[in-house]
C-alpha cells in the first residue's frame, strides 16, 4: 500500500503561513493531480511528503505509516521514504551518463551488477533513450534529460512518484507527449502518483483526481477531472481551469435580466433561490448566430486561428469570448468582422450565487 | 528508523567545524591585533592610539602609503585602459599574442622586479645610469629608482594588469549592439567612445583601480627593496621594522598594532567602495558570450604604437628577467656582462651547496604545497555551510573567511605573531608552522571564492535528487556535490599554491633561522649585500614559478577539455 495522508498540515516561512491546517488523502495507485497558481504552496507540500521540509504542525503517512509527526519532532528522512521524484529543472546529475543516472538508485540500493545493468537498461528503453546510455546530460536536449529523470525516479520501483512542474520547461509538442508517456507509464506500473503543476491543461490530461489550491495554500475542490471542470465549486475554480466567460443575471419578480439591463436572459435559468447570480460557461459554450432570438452583442475582435475562430464579444458592455470551428462558420456564414451585431445562446452555464466581480469590462 | 530533527547530524558537524576553523586562524588573530591596540593595561584607551598616530614615523607612513599606492593607482590605471583598449578595440598586429604578453607581468613577483631595477637604475651602481655615464659620459645618472617615482614606476609595471584584465575583460564581452545602435542613430566613433563605451567599462575601470591600490597599500617588497637607502617606508615596512629591530619590545609591537589597524581600516574602505561600484556597474549590458567588436583603424599609428608595445614589453619584461639571470652568474657584483665574469657556480652553489638557500627551496615548495591542500579542504567545507546550509549565523562565517581578502598580509602576520607566540599556551614562533597558520589564513578567502563559485553551480535539486534515490546525506555529498565542485577545488589548489611560492609580506615577517621562504632568502641576500647569490636565487624561483604557470595551465585546460 503506498497510500498518502495528509492529517491538518501547517508550514509557514519565517512567520509567513504558507499551508494551514491542510489534510488531503491519496489513494493507492492513483494520479492525483495538485493544481494551483504559482506560490500557493503546492511546492511546498511535495517538499514535505518528500521530506526535504518538516512540517509546522501535522501529521503525514505514506503507506499507513507516520513519516513526519510535527508533535513529535520525528521525521523520516528522505532516502528511507521510498519515493521517486522528479524536479521542475531536471537534477540529472551532469558528471553522470544516461546509464549512471538512472542506474543510481539501485546502485544505493546495492542490487547486484548484473540485475542493476538489467533493470537500468529497461528503464533506459521504457523512457525511448536506448542508445543513449554513455551520453552526458550535456549531450542531450531538454525532452531527453526529462527522459532520464523520469527512468531515474522509476527504476527502482517506487510505491510513489512525486513530479513537480517536470513538464514546465518543454515546448508544448513534447510536453502533450511526455503527459501521455507519463500517464501510461503510471498504469503500466500501478504507482502512486502526486503531480504538482499550475497548468490545467495538463492537470486534466493526466489525472485520476484534481485538488485545486488557491494563492492561499486552501483547497477549494476535490474531483475527478470531469466534476471539477463541469461543476466547478465556486468562480475562482472555474477560472483556474480555463477560459471564463462570465455574466451578471438578475431576478425581478421571477423573470430573468442580463445584469441591470432591461434585456431578458434566454439561457438556463437557476436552480438556487436568491436575485443576484453569475452566469459562468466558456468560449466553446457560446452558440452564435447572425440574427434571431438570443442575448444581442456586438463583435469588437474577430481572429481567425486555423482550425478555429476566436470572437471578443460585447454583450451589454461585458466582453466575452467565444470560439467555434472555421468550418461552422463558413458553413453557417458566420465569419463576422468588427463591429458586426450578433445573437448568442449558451449551450451550458454554470451558476454562482452573488455578483462577481467581472474584470473585462468595456 | 525514525530521525530526530534536533539530533547531532553531519549538518551540525560541519558547521562546527566551519566555525571552528575560522574562529581559530582568522578571528582571533585578528581580534587580538585590535586588542593589543586599544587596550592598554586593561582599559580601554584612543588617547595613546592618537599619540602613536601622532608620532613622526607612523605619520609619515601613512602619508607614503597614500601617496605611493595613489600614485600607483593613477599610472597603473592609465596604463592597464590604455592597453586593455589597444587589444580588444584596435587592429594592432598580434593583438592576442600581445593580450598574454600583457599578462606576464602579474606571474613575476613585484620584489624580484624591483631587486632588477634596483640594479638597472640604482644612482651610482645601476647599469644603465652607469652606461650614461661611463660611455655617453653623462654627469648624473639619468634616473634615481630610490625615489617615490621609481617606486611607483616598478609597482606600476606589476600591477597594471588587475585594471587591464578587468577593462579588457569588459570590452570584449559588451554587447556590440549597443555601439552599433549608437552608430545607426548617427553617432561617430569617438562620440561612441564618449558616450556610451567609457561609460560602460567605467565600473571595470575603477574596480580594476581599487584592486591595485588595496595591492599596493600592503605591498611590502618593492618599498623595502628600493626604499631603505633614502628612508622611504610605507605601513608594511615601518611593521616589519617595528617586530624586527625591536625584539619584541611591548611598545614596538603596540606601534605595530596601531599601524595594522590603520592599514586594516583603509583596505575595509577600499573593498566597501569596491563592492559599491560593482554592485552600481550591474548593467545588463555585458552579455556572457564572446563576439568581435567594432575595431578602430589605427592607420599611420598601427606600426609606431605596435612598436611602443613591442617595446614596453621588452623593457619591463624581457630586460628586467634578463638582469636577474644575468647578475646572478657574475663572479663579482659590478663586473660588466663579459663572457669571462659569468660562471654557473653561483647557481650551483645555492641549489646544491648552501643549506640557507636549498632550505628555502624546500621550504617554499613545501609550505606551497601544505597550506593549498589543507586551505582547499578547509574551505569545501566553509563554503559549502555558506552557500548551502539554512543555519543562523553563516553570514558571519562568510565576512570571516573573506576577511584575509581585504586585510594586508602584514596584518595577518603580526596577528598569527601575537596568537601563537606561547601567550595563549601554544609556542610555534620561529618555526615553519607559525608561516603555515599564516598561509592558511591569508588565502582562505581564495578556497572560498573558488569553491563558491563552484557550489552554486551544484543546485539544491541535485543533491535532493540524489536523496530521493535513496542516498543518505554523506552518500549525497559524496557521489554528487564532491564530484561536482572538484574542478572548483583545483582551481582553487592552484590560487593558493602559486601565490605562497612566491610569498615575501607574509613570510618576512614570521621567519626563523632555518624557516626562510624563498622571498626571505632572495630579501635577505639583498639586505646582506649578497646580491650576486640574491639574483641567482630569483633567476631560479622565476624558473619555478614559470614552470609551475605553464604545467597548472595545461593541467586545468586539460580537465576542462575532457
Amino acid at each position: 500500500m503506498a497510500n498518502i495522508e495528509i492529517r491538518n498540515v501547517s508550514k509557514g516561512y519565517g512567520g509567513r503561513a504558507v499551508l494551514s491546517n491542510l489534510s488531503l488523502e491519496l489513494n493507492d495507485g492513483e494520479c492525483f493531480t495538485l493544481l494551483g497558481p504559482s506560490g500557493c504552496g503546492k511546492t511546498v507540500l511535495t517538499r514535505l511528503i518528500a521530506g526535504f521540509e518538516a512540517p509546522d504542525a501535522g501529521t503525514i503517512l505514506i503507506g499507513g505509516n507516520i513519516v513526519a509527526d510535527a508533535a513529535t519532532g520525528d521525521s523520516l528522512p528522505t532516502d528511507k521514504r521510498g519515493l521517486g521524484m522528479v524536479f521542475q529543472d531536471y537534477a540529472v546529475w551532469p558528471h553522470m551518463t544516461v546509464f549512471d543516472n538512472i542506474a543510481y538508485p539501485l546502485k544505493i540500493a546495492g542490487i547486484d551488477a548484473e540485475a542493476l545493468k538489467r533493470r537500468t537498461l529497461e528503464s533506459i528503453e521504457m523512457v525511448g533513450l536506448k542508445n543513449l546510455e554513455e551520453r552526458l546530460p550535456s549531450q542531450l536536449s531538454g525532452g531527453q534529460q526529462q527522459r532520464v529523470a523520469l527512468a531515474r525516479a522509476l527504476v527502482h520501483e517506487p510505491g510513489i512518484l512525486l513530479l513537480d512542474e517536470p513538464l514546465n520547461n518543454l515546448d508544448a509538442n513534447l510536453r502533450e507527449e511526455m503527459r501521455f508517456e507519463i500517464k501510461a507509464l503510471q498504469q503500466k506500473l500501478g504507482v502512486t502518483i502526486l503531480y504538482v503543476t499550475h497548468d490545467q491543461e495538463i492537470a486534466l490530461g493526466i489525472a485520476d483526481r484534481i485538488a485545486i489550491m488557491d494563492a492561499d495554500g486552501r483547497i477549494r475542490q476535490i474531483g475527478t477531472p470531469e466534476e471539477v471542470y463541469e461543476k466547478s465549486v465556486d468562480d475562482y475554480v472555474f477560472r483556474f481551469l480555463g477560459i471564463a466567460n462570465l455574466l451578471p443575471v438578475r431576478r425581478r419578480n421571477d423573470d430573468l435580466f442580463l445584469g441591470d439591463t432591461g434585456e431578458a436572459w434566454t439561457g438556463e435559468t437557476p436552480a438556487t433561490t436568491g436575485d443576484r447570480f453569475t452566469a459562468g460557461f466558456r468560449p466553446s459554450d457560446v452558440i452564435l448566430a447572425r440574427e434571431g432570438e438570443g442575448l444581442p452583442g456586438i463583435i469588437r475582435r474577430a481572429s481567425f486561428l486555423g482550425a478555429q475562430i476566436d470572437y471578443l464579444i460585447d454583450i451589454a458592455g461585458t466582453l466575452i469570448r467565444a470560439t467555434l470551428p472555421s468550418h461552422e462558420g463558413v458553413a453557417r456564414d458566420l465569419m463576422f468582422v468588427e463591429n458586426d451585431p450578433c445573437r448568442i445562446h449558451l449551450a451550458s452555464v454554470q451558476w454562482f450565487p452573488g455578483d462577481i466581480v467581472v474584470t473585462n469590462r468595456v | 528508523m525514525q530521525n530526530k530533527r534536533t539530533g547531532f547530524g553531519t549538518p551540525e558537524l560541519l558547521f562546527a567545524l566551519s566555525v571552528g576553523i575560522l574562529l581559530v586562524v582568522v578571528a582571533f588573530p585578528m581580534l587580538l591585533i585590535f586588542f593589543n591596540a586599544f587596550w592598554v593595561d586593561g582599559h580601554f584607551n584612543v588617547a595613546d592610539v592618537v599619540k602613536v598616530l601622532q608620532r613622526k614615523e607612523t605619520y609619515q607612513a601613512l602619508l607614503n602609503s597614500l601617496f605611493l599606492s595613489g600614485g600607483v593607482t593613477v599610472t597603473g590605471t592609465i596604463v592597464g585602459t590604455f592597453f586593455a583598449w589597444l587589444v580588444t578595440r584596435t587592429d594592432l598586429p598580434f593583438k592576442k599574442t600581445m593580450k598574454l604578453l600583457f599578462l606576464v607581468p602579474f606571474m613575476l613577483p613585484a620584489f624580484i622586479g624591483a631587486l632588477a631595477w634596483k640594479m638597472l637604475l640604482s644612482p651610482r651602481a645601476g647599469y644603465i645610469n652607469r652606461f650614461f655615464m661611463d660611455v655617453l659620459g653623462f654627469d648624473n645618472p639619468i634616473f634615481d629608482i630610490y625615489t617615490y617615482a621609481g617606486i611607483i614606476l616598478v609597482e606600476t609595471m606589476y600591477l597594471f594588469p588587475f585594471v587591464f584584465i578587468q577593462v579588457s575583460g569588459a570590452l570584449e564581452r559588451m554587447d556590440p549592439t549597443l555601439e552599433e545602435s549608437a552608430r545607426i542613430s548617427g553617432a561617430d566613433l569617438f562620440t561612441i567612445t564618449r558616450k556610451i563605451t567609457i561609460p560602460l567599462v567605467l565600473p571595470s575601470i575603477l574596480s580594476g583601480a581599487l584592486l591595485i591600490m588595496l595591492y599596493s597599500m600592503a605591498h611590502f617588497g618593492t618599498v623595502a627593496v628600493l626604499g631603505v637607502e633614502t628612508g622611504i617606508y610605507n605601513i608594511p615596512v615601518l611593521i616589519y621594522e617595528k617586530i624586527h629591530q625591536s625584539a619584541g619590545s611591548f611598545d614596538s609591537i603596540r606601534t605595530a598594532t596601531v599601524l595594522a589597524t590603520v592599514l586594516v581600516i583603509t583596505a575595509a574602505l577600499i573593498m566597501w567602495t569596491q563592492n559599491r561600484v560593482l554592485a552600481k556597474g550591474k548593467y545588463q549590458i555585458i552579455a556572457g558570450k564572446s563576439f568581435r567588436p567594432t575595431e578602430l583603424k589605427l592607420r599611420g599609428l598601427r606600426i609606431p604604437l605596435f612598436a611602443f608595445c613591442v617595446l614596453y614589453i621588452a623593457f619591463t619584461i624581457i630586460l628586467p628577467t634578463a638582469t636577474i639571470f644575468l647578475v646572478g652568474g657574475l663572479k663579482t657584483y659590478g663586473l660588466p656582462f663579459d663572457m669571462e665574469n659569468l660562471t654557473w657556480a653561483n647557481y650551483h652553489h645555492i641549489l646544491f651547496e648552501w643549506d640557507l638557500t636549498r632550505d628555502s627551496i624546500w621550504n617554499s615548495i613545501t609550505l606551497g604545497l601544505a597550506s593549498a591542500l589543507i586551505t582547499m579542504f578547509a574551505g569545501v567545507i566553509v563554503s559549502y555551510v555558506i552557500v548551502k546550509m539554512k543555519v543562523k549565523g553563516k553570514g558571519i562565517l562568510e565576512f570571516l573567511g573573506m576577511l584575509p581578502f581585504s586585510v594586508p598580509g602584514s596584518v595577518i602576520a603580526l596577528g598569527v605573531i601575537l596568537a601563537w607566540s606561547g601567550k595563549f599556551g601554544i609556542s610555534i614562533y620561529n618555526t615553519v608552522w607559525i608561516i603555515l597558520v599564516a598561509y592558511i589564513a591569508r588565502y582562505m578567502a581564495f578556497s572560498l571564492k573558488a569553491n563558491s563559485a563552484a557550489l552554486e553551480q551544484v543546485h539544491d535539486s541535485l543533491v535532493e535528487a540524489a536523496r530521493a534515490s535513496g542516498a543518505t546525506m554523506a552518500q549525497a555529498l559524496k557521489d554528487v556535490v564532491i564530484p561536482l565542485v572538484r574542478p572548483g577545488m583545483v582551481a582553487a589548489f592552484f590560487l593558493i599554491f602559486l601565490p605562497a611560492l612566491r610569498e615575501l609580506t607574509v613570510s618576512v615577517l614570521l621567519y626563523g633561522p632555518t624557516t626562510r621562504t624563498i622571498g626571505v632568502a632572495i630579501y635577505t641576500l639583498n639586505e646582506d649585500g649578497e646580491t650576486v647569490y640574491s639574483a641567482a636565487l630569483a633567476g631560479i624561483a622565476l624558473i619555478i614559478i614559470v614552470v609551475g604557470e605553464v604545467l597548472i595551465k595545461r593541467l586545468v585546460t586539460s580537465k576542462n577539455g575532457a
